[in-house]
């Protein structure tokens, strides 16, 4: 779990900062979007990004299964906000919400860009001009932020934690490594959640 | 503190045994002293039913001084109850308020069967400790304590692992019901010392394995049990429960 975490807490700066580039010109953006798709590399390693994040499906709903397994019958009263954060038990619901955004993100801008890609010959795609059509919709801006939020929380739980599970817990990293983890999740939603807000809001052209 | 007498319902979980299902009784305490602990507070409640011709409610005790991990209670929603760094029989009566309204139940795990009301079976925790919970010696005299040099904060960091009096708290708040925080204690106090050298790897994969048998949950790193541990167990000893299992794993020709 952790190390499937890791690496897809890799991939989500690429993908942040590939992001990024609407902010400096359409042309950018275009390039690095067209760079990202044909370079065979990133092609092989995509394979290897949907396997990760399918591994951490199958990781979390094992848990999940064995979890509940380990206590069939409930406390009738519980204090968990006295000894733990909201956010660190319910990591399963951010993950299903998480999945449930993955599968609206990915039909909207991932399945048209293979489309450009195989069905029309290497058609040329203009993946700026599709995302300013669809952050028009507000429903669409919604869904996103709700992404970017329920993301948020998984993160922020998410990072620190892979370190542990991985045995790192020291005296003097871990409150780095949580500062970090605090940062990053900070700055990666920030800037995924001011990509469908600049194009609604018609901060960039 | 200011010494005052209170009356309490009690919300006690009652079940004749591991087969049957339970289910929650009240029960009206008159007259309880703030000084009293809330293990004696039950005995008042005892001494009433057992007047008045009923079953007196069973739970766990022992020491009564906070070292023996026998105490178990589930009280108002917390393991051991409000007080944190606590026992259950460590717990006083000062916690509570007059005309409160107390709520007790047992662990409530798959590897901790309900014996009886409010006592578990968690001979679970005996089982992981035979799999790989000792040392081995050799007989004949006893070689001197301080034969071996040992660095402080190694030995600081033994002890304080050592604390963990196998009561079950971390299992019973864990919301996965998971047994990492009880594991990693009994792995590291062993582990940071040269003693517990001899055994290292096997004693960890052994102890694991034991505990997934159990049918004890996965640790999601919540940190509730390192909160509501009783002798305040560092949850630092699961990443080095984590780093013992990862490094016999990968070395291991077994």
């Amino acid at each position: 779990m952790g190390l499937t975490g890791l690496f897809l807490i890799t991939f989500l700066i690429v993908h942040a900062g590939v992001n990024a580039c609407i902010f400096v010109s359409e042309d950018t953006f275009n390039t690095a979007a067209h760079f990202m798709s044909h370079n065979w590399v990133l092609r092989i390693m995509e394979i290897g990004l949907f396997a990760g994040l399918l591994l951490h499906i199958i990781q979390g709903l094992l848990l999940w299964k064995q979890n509940r397994a380990a206590r069939p019958v409930g406390y009738t009263l519980t204090d968990n906000n006295r000894n733990s954060k909201w956010y660190s038990r319910s990591m399963g619901l951010l993950g299903t919400l998480l999945l449930f955004f993955l599968v609206i993100h990915i039909s909207k801008f991932f399945v048209s860009t293979k489309i450009a890609l195989y069905g029309g010959g290497d058609a040329d795609h203009n993946l700026y001009l599709e995302m300013k059509e669809e952050f028009a919709k507000w429903w669409i801006v919604v869904i996103y932020l709700c992404g970017v939020t329920s993301l948020f929380w998984h993160l922020l739980h998410g990072f620190g934690s892979a370190f542990q599970s991985l045995g790192i817990n020291h005296k003097r990293y871990t409150p780095i490594i949580k500062t970090a983890g605090t940062v990053y999740t900070v700055i990666i939603c920030i800037l995924f959640a001011l990509m469908p807000l600049a194009f609604f809001l018609n901060w960039i052209d | 503190m200011e010494h005052y007498k209170m009356n309490l319902t009690l919300k006690v979980w009652r079940q004749k045994n591991s087969k049957t299902e339970g289910s929650f009784d009240n029960y009206s305490v008159k007259d309880i002293s703030s000084e009293m602990s809330f293990l004696e507070m039950f005995d008042v409640l005892n001494e009433q039913l057992i007047t008045e011709g009923k079953d007196p409610i069973a739970f766990d005790h022992d020491c009564r001084e906070g070292i023996c991990g026998a105490c178990s209670m589930h009280i108002n929603g917390e393991a051991h109850g409000p007080w944190s760094n606590n026992t259950t029989c460590q717990l006083h009566m000062r916690a509570f308020k007059d005309g409160d309204t107390i709520v007790v139940e047992p662990w409530r795990s798959t590897a901790f069967p309900v014996l009886k009301d409010l006592i578990v079976d968690r001979s679970a925790f005996d089982r992981i400790i035979q799999a790989g919970g000792y040392i081995s010696v050799n007989t004949g005299n006893a070689v001197d304590a301080n034969a071996i040099p040992i660095e402080k904060k190694k030995a600081d960091d033994a002890f304080a692992a050592a604390a963990c009096i196998g009561c079950g708290a971390c299992v019973a708040t864990c919301v996965n019901g998971s047994a990492m925080l009880f594991v990693s204690a009994k792995v590291s106090q062993l582990a940071l010392l040269p003693q517990g050298d001899p055994e290292r790897k096997t004693r960890v994969m052994n102890m694991v394995a034991q505990m997934d048998k159990e049918g004890f949950g996965n640790c999601t790193n919540t940190y509730a049990c390192e909160a509501e541990c009783p002798k305040g167990i560092s949850v630092a000893n699961i990443a080095r429960l984590n780093r013992e299992f990862l490094s016999a794993s990968l070395t291991s020709e077994e």
